[in-house]
């Protein structure tokens, strides 16, 4: 089975970490073949940023995305570029805080920034909610694999903070369930 | 116990080098090669190697040469516009036999186009940028895997030819991650050091290369870009001198095509033959899974340079070749003088990978 | 060891003019370097192009020599990849400070260890007398035949600002002085640059009223003053001829040195 999953948002939020961990999980720990890439412009803060991973039983040929299927987006501007035109098929999470657009497919409304703020007192950890909501949601990898992979990729002593957004993100995808 | 990984191209690349014993690395910041730079800057100070950031990319691959000429395994990593900063600078490891890697990570030209996007538009400049005739070994990894081995391999190749080696990669390739094996050794081919004083440190063996004479161990090597006879000694006006010491330089590398030759042959019956190297390759290979036809093949390069001319005798029911490159056709002109069929190239400019849907168009054309 | 031993019979006579001041200079820095009793196999001679750069070509130990400008940044590579090499670069002012400028300040900003001999001609003698970034102006050269017009460098007080740690001036004239200002740059520690003015009666002297050597050498005698009666001079408000060639060591210090023995 293979899934192409798309990340947008703008520079600063982890865009393009996301991919990464969820990557990690994939190709380490559930012991399938991953391929992450990215766009990126200039601008280190800012600007939009578009992040892609595949996941796929078989060896992945073409890295790129194709049809992607799932689509994790914090940002409007992330939203009207690479999500709006989502397949009906596809599973879109979104950050509800930010984004105002909604898509003609299945979609999540997750709110990752107001939650890392209010919950865990650092925005930066939306991204990681953002994570919890997709495996949650999708089960595109496993638990056990994302929870190694967010260890293993955030910064020394933030480890336990990142695990509870990560499983907080779950619950939020649990509670959101599928709209409409 | 080799470890499966998931890391970046660009980060394979420098664990390969490490691998390989490289030991100094000399480069100047640019996009998108940069990590590689980053992540020796890391690491060789770990195993007692040395990095240095230079003033600019003349002065990168010069503290390369120099640090080669200790003995030590060296390399230094750029983009286009580096590259062509470094051309004079190549033409002197050329003329000195000095064994070096640089590493490419093409980006959209000319000038400074794109910085963030991929190109495959230095295939020449590689092959032909500096002045003067000569020949040098250019590698091209598709894969994060093939980032790690063929920069280990490039070393060994510029060890034993005592010629710049280039990993000739791209965007795409030196910033994807991707899962891989991070083996636990890699092959490294001892150097062919000379023990003894000679008084003809440029006298080649039978292979057409000398035996290295680094500094320091009494070898008292001159060693100059100015044309020079067997003893390092400037000549600069005897015709046979210099026609003998270039076409040796080019003989070196090229009399040996056949053998060092690294590619990939699928379905050698076929009528209608991909030929690509780097990131196209990946767009060929799902082209070619999505139709499911013998009839289709691939001659995919892992070596570029030299060009592995008798490509005809590898399909010889070839009707068509298809070239798919990210630049406007450079590698498809210099297979169109090595075969008598038609050519047709797919260009792609702007950064972004061909689609396979559009290689199978191109297949379709061309039946 | 005296200098002469140092040189590879086989490569002599060199390329130098009659009466070119090279010769001298290569000899100062060879006496120098038996004097403080390195041995071939520990020193390593670079350069870069033109008449200067050619002259470890004629010196039996290890030698590089390399593209133009670039001679500092091929040696801080052998300098740094084997700190047990000793570094001796041979440079000259077109070399050094016209297309080898950014590597030389900042060769002196990492201080690297090896000591830099420039022989500053104030011409390109090489390709035929055109103006350098020493030229003087007002002096005739090929591609400046109405007079140079621009500014020069002053190479010691460059290699000073840049943070090198020994600087020194003298003239092809000053044969004890210079080889003793070289011996020091040896023994010193990190970045060490020595400018010697040497004459150049084919690109330089023939088209400034200085045609024969002796004119030249006699110019570096008459017009040198030392450094300290220059400052002296300088505090006292007293007028100083704009074409005198100050000499002495300028700098010894003790900065943080990069590439230093391990």
């Amino acid at each position: 089975m293979r899934h192409e999953i798309r990340f947008s948002g703008f520079g600063g939020q982890g865009i393009i970490l996301s991919a990464v961990i969820v990557g990690r999980a994939a190709a380490l720990y559930d012991r399938k073949y991953a391929v992450q890439t990215q766009v990126y412009g200039p601008e280190a803060r800012g600007g939009a940023s578009m992040s892609a991973v595949i996941i796929d039983d078989e060896p992945i040929l073409y890295p790129k995305v194709r049809h992607p299927d799932i689509f994790v987006i914090m940002s409007q501007e992330g939203f009207l570029r690479y999500g709006a035109d989502a397949p009906e098929n596809a599973t879109m999470i979104l950050d509800t805080d930010i984004v105002q657009g909604r898509p003609a497919c299945r979609w999540y409304g997750i709110p990752a920034t107001s939650e890392a703020k209010s919950a865990f007192g650092r925005v930066i950890v939306a991204n990681i909610i953002m994570i919890g909501s997709l495996v949650g949601a999708t089960g595109v990898v496993g638990t056990e694999a994302i929870e190694k992979a967010v260890r293993e990729s955030v910064p020394r002593g933030t480890e336990d903070l990142n695990l509870r957004a990560l499983k907080r993100g779950m619950e939020l995808a649990a509670e959101a369930g599928r709209s409409p | 116990m080799s470890k499966i990984s998931f890391i970046q191209g660009n980060i394979a690349c420098a664990e390969g080098a490490l691998a390989a014993g490289c030991r100094f690395f000399g480069g100047y910041p640019i996009t998108p090669s940069t990590e590689i730079a980053e992540h020796m800057a890391m690491k060789l100070p770990k195993v007692k190697g040395t990095f240095i950031q230079m003033e600019d990319e003349i002065g990168s691959i010069a503290a390369v040469i120099g640090a080669a000429w200790t003995g030590v395994r060296a390399m230094t990593a750029t983009s286009g516009p580096g590259l062509s900063l470094m051309m004079e600078n190549i033409g002197y490891a050329v003329m000195t036999e000095t064994p070096l890697v640089i590493v490419d990570i093409q980006r959209g030209g000319p000038s400074t186009g794109q910085p963030t996007m991929a190109s495959q538009g230095d295939m020449f400049q590689c092959r032909f940028g500096s002045h003067g005739d000569y020949s040098i070994i250019a590698l091209s990894p598709a894969t994060v895997q093939e980032m790690y081995e063929m920069t280990a391999e490039a070393f060994n190749l510029a060890d034993r030819f005592r010629v710049p080696v280039f990993l000739m990669a791209d965007e795409i390739i030196g910033h994807m991650r991707e899962k891989m094996t991070l083996p636990d050794t890699v092959p490294v081919m001892p150097v062919r050091e000379r023990t003894e004083r000679s008084t003809l440190p440029f006298k080649a063996e039978k292979d057409g290369v000398p035996g290295f004479t680094p500094f320091g161990k009494g070898h008292h090597v001159h060693v100059t870009g100015l044309t020079h006879d067997e003893r390092g000694y400037p000549s600069t006006t005897n015709p046979d001198v210099h026609e003998r010491l270039v076409t040796r330089l080019v003989a070196k590398v090229e009399s040996t095509r056949r053998e060092i030759a690294s590619y990939d042959v699928t379905n050698p019956e076929a009528e209608t033959v991909f030929v690509s190297y780097g990131a196209p390759t990946r767009a060929v290979w799902q082209a070619l899974h999505d139709l499911k036809d013998d009839t289709v093949g691939h001659f995919r390069l892992k070596m570029v340079w030299p060009f592995p001319d008798w490509v005809e005798e590898l399909f010889p029911q070839a009707q068509a070749y298809i070239v798919p490159e990210m630049n406007l056709g450079l590698i498809s002109r210099e297979l169109e003088r090595h075969v008598t069929i038609p050519v047709i190239s797919v260009p792609r400019l702007g950064g972004a990978l061909h689609e396979p849907e559009e290689l199978i168009r191109a297949v379709e054309g061309a039946k | 060891m005296n200098f002469m031993d140092w040189y590879r019979a086989d490569r002599l006579p060199t390329i130098f003019c009659v009466g070119c001041g090279n010769g001298t200079v290569i000899n100062c820095a060879l006496t120098a370097v038996s004097e403080v009793g390195w041995k071939r196999e520990e020193v390593v001679f670079v350069s870069g192009i033109g008449c200067s750069s050619r002259a470890p070509g004629y010196i039996d130990a290890d030698s590089l020599h390399t593209t133009h400008g670039r001679a500092l940044a091929f040696a801080t590579g052998i300098k740094l990849a084997n700190p047990d090499l000793q570094l001796v670069v041979f440079t000259g002012d077109g070399d050094l400070a016209a297309i080898g400028g950014n590597h030389f300040i900042h060769a002196c900003r990492r201080n690297v260890d090896m000591t830099v001999i420039c022989m500053n001609n104030q011409i390109y003698g090489m390709t035929g007398g055109q103006g350098s970034p020493t030229t003087p102006r007002g002096a005739l050269s090929t591609t400046t035949p109405y007079g140079a017009e621009e500014g020069t460098f002053d190479l010691t007080a460059l290699s000073i600002a840049a943070g090198a740690n020994f600087a020194a001036r003298w003239t092809s004239y000053h044969v004890k002085e210079l080889t003793n200002a070289i011996r020091a740059g040896l023994e010193t520690p990190g970045f060490s640059f020595i400018e010697a003015a040497v004459q150049c009666p084919t690109g330089y002297g023939r088209r400034n009223r200085l045609r024969e050597p002796e004119d030249m050498i006699e110019f570096f005698r008459t017009h040198s003053m030392l450094r300290q009666k220059y400052d002296r001079l300088l505090a006292e408000g007293k007028l100083v001829p704009p074409d005198t060639i100050v000499v002495g060591e300028f700098v010894r210090r003790d900065r943080p040195v990069l590439g230093g023995k391990k």
